[in-house]
């Protein structure tokens, strides 16, 4: 018998549910509505319906960080669209993978300025792997395939399918079959066994090795990998920001986070070492500082799964154009064992020595609460609750997190890197918490960022999430860019001060549990509750106004060249203490 | 530095964009782009003569669009580029015979006569055009029109000659002119 005839919204349906998709967050709208109206056909396709587009496609990125799977958002044309933008740019920089579904105008009104007419494929094309505009319904198979590989193969990110209207509605028979067209990236790029034993030989010989840990491991599932290569060989791990957890902190070989807010010896140890193993990170300019004088005495090896990133901001020595997780497995049966003893106990003296600038306490001045009594409580209360999943937003207080909480399992650490998109932690939370029904999903984000996205509180409370707990590190400034402002810019505190609505409150409006945190006292119980209490929780945390993060590289400056406490500030009147006289290039080397 | 790029293209109607979106905002000037079907049915070949400190960083960033099915940059040496422009001469009575002169030498031809103008196409190498320009610019240039190069690797000579000489039942050797003579 004939496969019956179905109309393309009904047949994007069945393509999603034949990529193995569950979820979806999105809104409806005029030039969707077609799919809409198909959707409970589909009971197997849970829809999440989020307050605001940009919620929907960060939800869809929390859910791809947290599972590993690609993260599908819906919108309408026009407006609805152009409100992925945001989330799109962000997964974009971070290589996240997402399939964003748009509706569009009919296709006889394409290009007349109709009404929530966009150019939505002309807008994203900057921001995704590849879009497709879709005038006919036969074309959904294999688009939606062709759409959800390339989100999902090689170096990962996200790709919109823009569907017009008439699409959606037209009946048609569909051809499951139906040949992908040929892509120059079909096939992942094979290992060469010269470069992998090209870098074993730097990494057996060198006398100051160093390996440095990104996104690419994560993503790769190459963290036990990387685990065996570094104790077989006894060569210090750094991690990136989306490195976090990719290798634990607390393992003795692991050293933190390098970078603009690295850690005093983590920055010495790159700008000493003399041959270095990127795996999976791409030189960001927060992590590389002025990339000319990065890792000055290094040879490089670059592990990535995108040719693109060889040589582009750092020259490398040997590139190895392959997956994190084959590369490594590669170089663990390549290398020679060996210890990297002296080496080490050179960067933990340095460790030792900094420790005491880098450990932050509270102002001499009497503020109640700093920035660490909630970290210090928070770390000291994830390590007994075991695994936790924390989703950071961007500012002082995600580079807090990075550098005062432990990580120790892939996945565990979500946040905005590539892009730093405020307002990213609230909704991506949400798909988090989704993804991860049985764990707890921790927001740690500042007020600011709050501010932006936090009618997603909304879309929990309908969804009856009860598995997400909020964390606002509230100092009642743009933190980041005032700390700026501070150190760079004569204290000159422009349009940084921020007010906001009693959050507590808030929370409680939204059919949340909000609790207003300002002494040190309280802030264990806060979180022990919070913790344990059965559905979401927004802690209002009152933090001293004017903390700093530390240290600090100078923007487009060296690595060598980091502020490690407020300049000018006495022994103790640091904001974070003990800093002497500490000021600009206090570490130079 | 000035590299010239070939690469084919897959039909799309968002290909181009793509292509020249890209190079814009990796920050690679285009100096010229030519497009035009290549000889696979399903693809277009385009030329691209791009402004870029590296080149290979060019390269690297086309090859994950996926309309690019493949892209490389042609080495100076190792590239065939032709271009063809299309020129209208301030010529009188007077001029003309010279202007037809050059265009000769410059194994061009004239497609049309006026009464105080005409229009030459020429076609070479850009070098070649370049100079027949400089030639004709102090009659009164009118008009120009260039294609911008198009572009191909050249054959692979030694490799050809080294295939033979591995194969079993090599046929005799070919008789092969020399480089000089394929590049016109």
């Amino acid at each position: 018998m004939p496969e019956p005839t179905r109309t393309g919204a009904q047949i994007l349906c069945e393509a999603l549910l034949r990529e193995g998709v569950e979820v979806l967050f999105g809104i409806p709208g005029g030039a969707i509505m077609p799919f809409y109206h198909a959707l409970p056909e589909y009971p197997a396709l849970r829809h999440v319906l989020c307050r605001h587009e940009q919620g929907a496609g960060h939800a869809a990125e929390g859910y791809a960080r947290a599972s590993g799977r690609v993260g599908v958002c819906v919108a309408t044309s026009g407006p609805g669209a152009t409100n992925l933008v945001t989330p799109l740019a962000d997964a974009w920089m971070d290589s996240t993978p997402l399939v964003a579904i748009t509706g569009q105008v009919a296709s006889t009104l394409l290009g007349t300025d109709a009404f929530q007419e966009t150019d939505i494929t002309g807008i994203t094309m900057p921001i995704t792997k590849h879009n497709f505009l879709v005038t006919r319904a036969e074309d959904l198979p294999r688009v939606v395939r062709e759409a959800f590989h390339l989100a999902s193969t090689g170096r990962k990110g996200p790709v919109l399918i823009d569907i017009t209207k008439d699409a959606q509605l037209a009946r048609v028979t569909p051809e499951w079959d139906a040949a992908p067209r040929p892509a120059a990236h079909a096939s992942p790029p094979e290992l060469e066994p010269d470069a992998v034993r090209a870098a074993a030989r730097l990494l057996e010989r060198a006398e100051r090795p160093l390996i440095l840990a990104g996104n690419g491991v994560v993503w790769a599932g190459a963290h036990e990998a990387l685990l065996r290569l570094a104790e077989r060989t006894g060569i210090p791990v750094i991690t990136t920001l989306h490195g976090k957890g990719a290798f634990p902190d607390e393992h003795p070989l692991g050293l933190g986070m390098p970078g603009m807010h690295g850690w005093v010896h983590v920055n010495r140890a790159i700008q000493e070492c003399d041959v270095l193993l990127n795996v999976g990170g791409r030189f960001d300019d927060r992590v590389t500082g002025k990339a000319s004088t990065f890792a000055p005495r290094a040879k490089i090896v670059h592990i990535d799964i995108d040719p693109a990133e060889i040589g582009k901001l750092v020259r490398v020595d040997v590139a190895i154009v392959a997956d994190a997780r084959e590369a490594l497995l590669a170089l663990v049966e390549e290398v020679a064992p060996r210890a990297c003893g002296e080496w080490l106990a050179h960067i933990r003296s340095l460790q030792e020595a900094h420790e005491p600038k880098q450990t932050y306490r509270k102002r001499a001045d009497g503020a109640s609460l700093a920035p660490n009594d909630v970290y210090a409580a928070f770390d000291r209360l994830a390590r007994e609750r075991g695994r936790c999943r924390v989703v950071t937003d961007v500012g002082q207080h995600q580079m807090w997190a990075a550098q005062l909480l432990e990580w120790r399992d892939p996945r565990t650490h979500i946040t905005s890197g590539g892009a730093g998109t405020m307002g990213f932690s609230v909704p991506a939370a949400l798909g988090a918490a989704i993804a991860c029904p049985d764990e707890t999903i921790w927001v740690i984000c500042g007020d600011g960022g709050f501010q932006m996205t936090n009618q997603e509180l909304a879309t929990m409370a309908q969804e009856g999430i009860r598995n997400v707990r909020i964390a606002i590190v509230n100092n009642g400034y743009l933190g980041m860019v005032r700390q700026w402002q501070q150190l760079f810019e004569g204290r000159r505190y422009s349009e940084t001060p921020l007010s906001g609505p009693d959050f507590a409150r808030l929370a409680e409006a939204y059919g949340h549990t909000g609790v207003r945190v300002e002494h040190a006292s309280e802030v264990e119980a806060a979180l022990v509750e919070a913790w344990d209490r059965d559905g979401c929780t927004v802690l209002d945390f009152r933090v001293e106004r004017e903390a700093n993060v530390f240290p600090i590289v100078h923007p487009g400056k060296s690595l060598n060249d980091m502020i490690t406490g407020d300049p000018g500030a006495g022994a103790d009147a640091g904001a974070f203490g003990g800093m002497g006289s500490a000021v600009t290039g206090e570490t130079r080397l | 530095m000035r590299h010239t790029i070939v690469a084919r293209l897959r039909n799309d109607p968002l290909a181009l964009t793509r292509v020249v979106g890209l190079l814009r905002r990796r920050g690679f000037h285009v100096d010229t782009m030519t497009l035009g079907p290549s000889e696979d049915v399903g693809s277009h070949r385009a030329t691209l003569v791009v402004e870029a400190a590296d080149v290979r960083q060019a390269v690297a960033q086309l090859r994950r669009l996926v309309d690019v099915l493949e892209a490389e940059a042609l080495p100076g040496g190792e590239a065939l580029e032709r271009e063809t422009a299309l020129l209208s001469v301030t010529a009188g009575a007077a001029e003309r015979p010279q202007i037809v002169a050059l265009c000769s030498v410059f194994g061009g031809r004239v497609l049309e006569v006026g009464a105080c103008s005409m229009v030459v196409e020429v076609t070479g190498s850009p070098s070649h055009l370049d100079r027949f320009l400089e030639l004709v610019r102090p009659y009164g240039l009118l008009a120009l029109a260039r294609t911008g190069r198009i572009a191909l690797a050249r054959s692979p000579i030694a490799a050809r000659i080294d295939d033979i000489a591995h194969t079993p039942a090599a046929p005799a050797p070919l008789h092969l002119a020399p480089v000089h003579a394929l590049a016109g």
